[in-house]
């Protein structure tokens, strides 16, 4: 599967109260969860994002609070992917079980903002068309490629029960 | 090759038997609140599961946006009421019958040694003061262990912190945590457990472990622990739990760890966390002439009685600085009924306190304290980051009960001294 889309770079440490503030933790609707994505820190960014647009972050992205409402938030804004240097647990593995593509790569932090990125999610490789470079990224351990491939963690429960 | 008190306990509920990288473990007991169940209960039903593994073994903790600041917030626990009806689970509580989460499941006794315990919230990891092996996780997890009863962990490796040294007056668990996670940073920890250790951790009492255990999550931990010992089993004895279903277990001693860091505190003073990340630490006489516009004392960190003690003996028979907003909120209701018979509560409301319900409030931005934009807090919770206790433009300084207290009298970030 190939992602296209353009570069939205954030730094280290981006907690979930970046990129959904508490106070909208009330509701499950992941289109209302989207349009409050990043408020606190980058107002306007669910009304700047297209669609299929990818997120670049530094290290320990997504620290701070379990609460899923992160993944759904950015999944909900139409951001395709996540690509950082790395990230924090709970978030890492509620992306893994909700299906939002993720990816840690050292080399992304050299993508810059706006930059056009193809991702190419099976093969782990990031090529950066406006830089005209490829970047590695670390291949999933092979228990988590299987809930990857299920498309979540829901359906490898389901699959392994019948299996 | 020895092994670590996680990694036994890991063992012991791999359903493989064996510590691989990945484990499909069985799960002693699953929980979420009004904040994170709802959703996993919607991911429960999206996903057409028509039962659950053990409805003795789920609890829905209601403490978060309670009481109901609004409609939402009212639904939130309406859904959780029809869902545990349905499939009668025994563990759903509403805010009048728990508080906070955190303090309230150990204080019942739900939580014991060597249990795996998986819970839809990040501060998961305070049940290691207790020896149990402690996870939060998000929502959709949540769903999948209320069905399953089990749950996927990576197997994680184990950093020791060992504390030596004469505790310091005024120095309690916050200020060794925020030490060490201001040593370390945000994701010192990272994936790795903390263990916490040495002849410091030994004196320590419960309340302070629990402090300490809780704050792991803002190392990026993937959970803390600390060897039980007598003081957990008196502990455990107080909360009704029955010794035989008590085991204990220690980590070897040729167990592996991924480092071990020796921290000295002999002269360790109050420690504060500075906006905006918990790891932005500084001794309390590098921050006297910030001024501080509402003081939070309580959450899943500090709000237990030992806390509310050491700031009602320095608050007795002082005044709150005018102009200032100072709020207690005992976590829950018996640390509240406890702390009006000590005679804290009279106190604190003599000294011009708000006294809160129990409710994780104002920690989160959610109700009952939210700043404004550029107004200063200092509080005993356990995060500061950007927006965190409201407006953007506002400012979380996070302390020890003390500080808090000491500084709600002169109206900047005060060491306790300054007041006895």
């Amino acid at each position: 599967m190939i992602i296209k889309g353009k570069a939205y770079k954030f730094g280290d440490n981006i907690n979930t109260d970046d990129i959904i503030p508490a106070k909208y933790l009330d509701s499950q609707d992941p289109s209302f969860l989207g349009s409050k994505c990043m408020e606190n820190i980058y107002h306007e960014f669910a009304k700047t994002i297209e669609k299929g647009d990818i997120i670049v972050a530094g290290k320990n992205f997504g620290c701070g609070s379990s609460r899923e409402h992160a993944p759904w938030a950015i999944k909900g804004c139409g951001v395709a992917l996540v690509i950082a240097v790395s990230f924090a647990r709970i978030f890492y593995r509620n992306a893994i079980n909700l299906g939002l593509p993720i990816l840690v790569s050292k080399e992304a932090a050299k993508i810059k903002e706006q930059d056009r990125l193809e991702v190419d999610l099976v093969g782990g490789l990031i090529t950066d068309t406006s830089l005209g470079k490829n970047f590695r990224s670390e291949a999933f351990p092979d228990f988590m490629q299987e809930i990857i491939k299920k498309g979540g963690l829901i359906n490898w429960v389901k699959t392994k029960k019948e299996g | 090759m020895g092994l670590t008190l996680i990694e036994k306990i890991l063992l012991k509920n791999s359903l493989s038997k064996r510590l691989d990288d990945f484990i499909y473990a069985k799960v002693d007991f699953c929980f979420g609140n009004d904040i994170t169940a709802p959703l996993a209960v919607k991911q429960f039903e999206r996903a057409g599961f028509k039962s659950v593994f053990d409805s003795r073994k789920i609890g829905f903790i209601c403490d978060h946006f309670l009481p109901a600041r609004d409609f939402k917030a009212a639904n939130n626990v309406k859904v959780l009421k029809e869902f545990a009806r349905k499939f009668k689970l025994k563990h759903f509580y509403d805010i009048d019958k728990c508080g906070v989460e955190h303090v309230f499941l150990p204080e019942i006794g739900l939580i014991k040694p060597v249990d795996l315990i998986i819970g839809a919230d990040s501060h998961t990891c305070t049940y290691g003061a207790l020896g149990a092996a402690s996870f939060g996780v998000g929502s959709t997890d949540l769903a999948a262990v209320m069905k399953e009863g089990k749950c996927w962990l990576r197997v994680p490796e184990t950093i020791k912190f060992v504390y030596e040294g004469k505790l310091p007056q005024w120095i309690g668990g916050k200020d060794l945590i925020l030490h060490t996670i201001g040593k370390i940073g945000v994701d010192g920890a990272l994936y790795k457990v903390m263990e916490f250790s040495g002849s410091v951790i030994k004196k320590l009492s419960m309340d302070d472990r629990f402090t300490m255990c809780n704050m792991a999550a803002e190392a990026g931990g993937k959970t803390a622990i600390i060897e039980p010992d007598e003081k957990t089993l008196s502990y455990l004895k107080a909360a009704g739990v029955n010794k035989r279903n008590i085991k204990l277990l220690t980590s070897d001693e040729d167990a592996t760890y991924s480092k071990i860091i020796n921290i000295n505190i002999e002269n360790l003073k109050p420690q504060i966390a500075c906006p905006h990340l918990p790891s932005n630490v500084k001794s309390v006489d590098k921050l006297k002439k910030i001024k501080v516009d509402q003081v939070v004392i309580g959450s899943c960190t500090n709000g237990r009685l030992s806390d509310l003690a050491v700031a009602a003996k320095l608050l007795k028979g002082e005044k709150v600085k005018k102009g200032l907003r100072a709020i207690v909120i005992p976590a829950t209701p018996k640390i509240y009924a406890q702390a009006y018979q000590k005679g804290y509560l009279n106190i604190f409301q003599e000294a011009g306190y708000i006294i809160s319900p129990p409710t994780c409030g104002p920690c989160l931005g959610g109700h009952c304290g939210i700043l404004d934009k550029g107004e200063v807090a200092l509080a005993t919770t356990n995060r500061n980051f950007t927006g965190r206790m409201g407006s953007p433009q506002s400012f979380v300084y996070l302390c020890g009960p003390a500080v808090a207290a000491a500084s709600s009298i002169t109206g900047r970030i005060s060491h306790p001294e300054e007041v006895t």
